[in-house]
């Protein structure tokens, strides 16, 4: 790679180590820790050659036996999902999710820049494990050193006999391609990474009866998983699935890692213990975040990348558990936290998810497509200071028309609001059109002060006066 | 059609063989065209095309789902500030309007001397290190309005390592012939593969 003068092109900052153990971010202290020679220094590709010493069918259940859930978005059972591929179909595929681009999600591309092999590694102990003859590495287009970084291990782990023909000697055999996208935050959702990696504009699929495990990639059998589900995978095999599930809950065992962002005293990414972690712990504790900037109030947070439904203090306590944190109204997803003080402006917070949806809807199924668009419009409005009352209820009724019936909220016990559990019900293919009113419904219902002050003494427009000025 | 050299069509062809079906090279091949061209010309669309066996308006339906894909040339240096919720609550706004007033362009134009295009861009996986900005597509962290400026200066001049627009990763991957397992058409493969037990399946 050309040496930097002058500008610096930094890798990856901000990453901030605590007490946790480090299942996948333990090499991270190395300043080389990209480089085959670290790896192979530090146990790398140690549990490939342990994998390849067991049959297949035993390297899945070891996986199974972990619980590793999926790290990118869904927390799905990485081995239950390998166990949905039809029997008797081939080939198989693997597509690596690098696709990163959630608002609020920072880990893959830590993992891609700061540890390629490890999730290399990954890759083939998946591919041993299920019979996947061709993995596909999508990284996200906008990551030009991440795919630096990536090109250059797989590179040198192909010169080495770790990927390819028959690795390191055994009948195993499978090419890694690495792959870039374009720019386009929708291309995450599984289907639609396959989609592009066809060649073709990344629209997502219709669930049932696209499920990629079914029916993926040339419409074979294919695993989508996350580059984290996959980063795990070395340290499981190399230590046992029992040694994984020693570390967390029983449901949510192992580490995650999440990154903090916004308005708290050390944001950062930590890999933090799975399941019993509060959020409180990561946004105050001394060895995490540190509390909130300039010890201001805490706001608001959202919890689980910018889909998911807003939290405030009242929530704090909860664990990183989707069993606990979805019938109190928000999800996990993708271990995003951002973070609002007593400062902001709570409508002027939530345009800038609700565009974000609104910008990278694909089109294909119109609540999303007109419903987002409408919702970044009467937001705008309103947080501009030319809403009026009626567009308070319409941001609601044309959310509707995405999420029909009572959308997941918090508590507040001050307004004696109750929560409503997660999931929502939807109109639309995927989960877009649903992220669009995710923040305005959320802010709406837990600040709808801040919205009635924005719109007190406007008086309604006629559709005219609205048409010209949205 | 010839738009690309020599060696951009050998390593076109190189990247089609590596999937069971060429369409799957047609974003990739879209890189190179930006490589090759800063931006995504007719020419280069009708021969990659050509290459991956269908229309140059399939390429161009392709092309233009992808925000990264420009369909015109843009400056030396497009420079993406982040405007999504993390960088916005940590000063993306202020951030942009000064790069505005800076350039002398509003978000979406390119400067009159052809070196920089300025856009609004999504969430860029920095959140923790907001706000940030990427020129050509290589980050930037907490920006403040002075490092603006340097970077600008910096760019203006020689002495720093962003290569210009269109380039991406500076490295490619080589898969050594001798390794290569390669790429089969999927309807050509009929059973298991070999290092999984004798009935086929796990
Ligand atoms: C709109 C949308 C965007 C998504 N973006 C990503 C992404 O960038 N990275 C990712 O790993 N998963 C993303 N997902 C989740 C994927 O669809 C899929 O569940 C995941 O890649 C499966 O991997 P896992 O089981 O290892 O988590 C997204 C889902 C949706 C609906
Ligand atoms: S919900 Fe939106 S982004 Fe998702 S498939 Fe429908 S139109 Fe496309």
């Amino acid at each position: 790679m050309t040496e930097m003068t002058g500008t610096p092109i930094a890798h990856a900052p901000g990453f901030i180590a605590n007490e946790t153990p480090r299942i996948v971010s333990a090499r991270f202290d190395y300043e080389d820790s990209h480089t085959l020679e670290r790896y192979e220094a530090t146990d790398g590709y140690h549990a490939l050659k342990k994998a390849l010493q067991q049959t297949p069918e035993e390297v899945h259940n070891e996986v199974r036996d972990a619980t590793l859930l999926g790290r990118g978005g869904a927390g799905f059972p990485a081995g239950v999902k390998w166990g949905f591929c039809p029997p008797g179909v081939w080939p198989r595929y693997l597509v690596v999710n690098g696709d990163e681009s959630e608002p609020g999600t920072y880990k893959d591309r830590l993992l891609m820049e700061l540890d390629p092999h490890q999730l290399i590694e990954g890759c083939l102990i998946a591919c041993y494990a299920v019979g996947l003859s061709q993995c596909f590495l999508y990284i996200r287009g906008e990551m030009a050193v991440a795919q630096e970084r990536v090109a250059q291990a797989l590179n040198d782990a192909y010169e080495a006999g770790y990927v390819g023909k028959n690795i390191l000697g055994s009948e195993f055999s499978v090419d890694i391609v690495l792959h870039w996208g374009a720019g386009a935050y929708v291309v995450g959702e599984e289907t639609a990474l396959i989609e592009s990696l066809e060649g073709n504009r990344g629209m997502p699929r219709l669930k049932p009866p696209y499920f990629p495990a079914s029916i993926g990639l040339y419409g074979q059998p294919t695993i989508v998983n996350n580059v984290e589900t996959l980063a795990n995978l070395p340290w499981i095999i190399q230590h046992g699935a029992a040694a994984f599930t020693a570390i967390g809950t029983e449901s949510s065992p192992g580490t995650r890692m999440v990154a903090v962002s916004g308005h708290v005293k050390r944001p950062g990414v930590y890999e933090i213990v799975n399941g019993t972690t509060t959020f409180r712990d990561l946004l105050y504790g001394n060895d995490m975040c540190g509390g909130i900037r300039d010890d201001n109030q805490l706001k608001a947070f959202v919890p689980g990348g910018g889909s998911a439904p807003w939290f405030t203090p009242d929530q704090l306590d909860l664990p990183f558990e989707a069993s606990q944190v979805g019938p109190q109204g928000s999800m996990l997803g993708s271990g995003a936290i951002m973070v609002m003080d007593e400062t902001t402006d709570i409508p002027a917070a939530a345009l800038t998810l609700t565009k974000f949806y609104a910008h990278e809807s694909c089109g294909k199924c119109v609540p999303c497509r007109e419903g987002g668009t409408w919702l970044e419009q009467i937001l705008r409005r309103v947080v501009t200071g030319r809403g009026t009352q009626r567009d308070l209820d319409l941001l609601i009724e044309v959310g509707e028309t995405i999420c029909p019936g009572d959308f997941p909220h918090a508590a507040v016990p001050s307004k004696g609001i109750e929560a409503v559990p997660f999931p929502y019900r939807m109109t639309t293919i995927c989960f877009v059109g649903p992220s669009a009113f995710a923040p305005v419904h959320s802010a709406l219902t837990l600040f709808r002060e801040e919205f009635e002050a924005k719109v007190a003494g406007n008086e309604a427009r006629t559709m005219i006066e609205v048409a010209v000025d949205v | 059609m010839t738009f690309f050299t020599d060696d951009n069509l050998a390593l076109a062809e190189e990247i089609i063989g590596r999937y069971p079906k060429p369409r799957s090279a047609m974003i990739p091949l879209l890189h190179l065209a930006q490589e090759q061209e800063g931006w995504v010309t007719d020419e280069a669309m009708t021969q990659i095309g050509e290459l991956v066996g269908t229309t140059s308006a399939e390429v161009l339906g392709t092309c233009s789902f992808y925000e990264m894909f420009k369909r015109h040339p843009v400056g030396k240096y497009v420079i993406n500030i982040c405007t999504t919720m993390s960088c916005a609550l940590m000063g993306a706004g202020e951030l942009m309007e000064h790069a505005e007033s800076r350039l002398g362009v509003r978000a979406g134009s390119t400067t009159s001397d052809g070196l920089f295009t300025l856009e609004g861009a999504e969430c860029q996986a920095a959140c923790t290190e907001a706000p940030c900005l990427q020129v050509n597509y290589r980050h930037q962290y907490r920006v403040t309005t002075d490092q603006f400026d340097e970077l600008l200066d910096e760019l203006a001049s020689s002495d720093h390592a962003v290569p210009d627009h269109g380039v991406l990763s500076q490295i490619r991957q080589h898969i050594p012939k001798d390794r290569s397992v390669g790429a089969v058409p999927p309807e050509e493969v009929k059973a298991a593969p070999v290092w999984l037990s004798e009935d086929g399946d796990s």
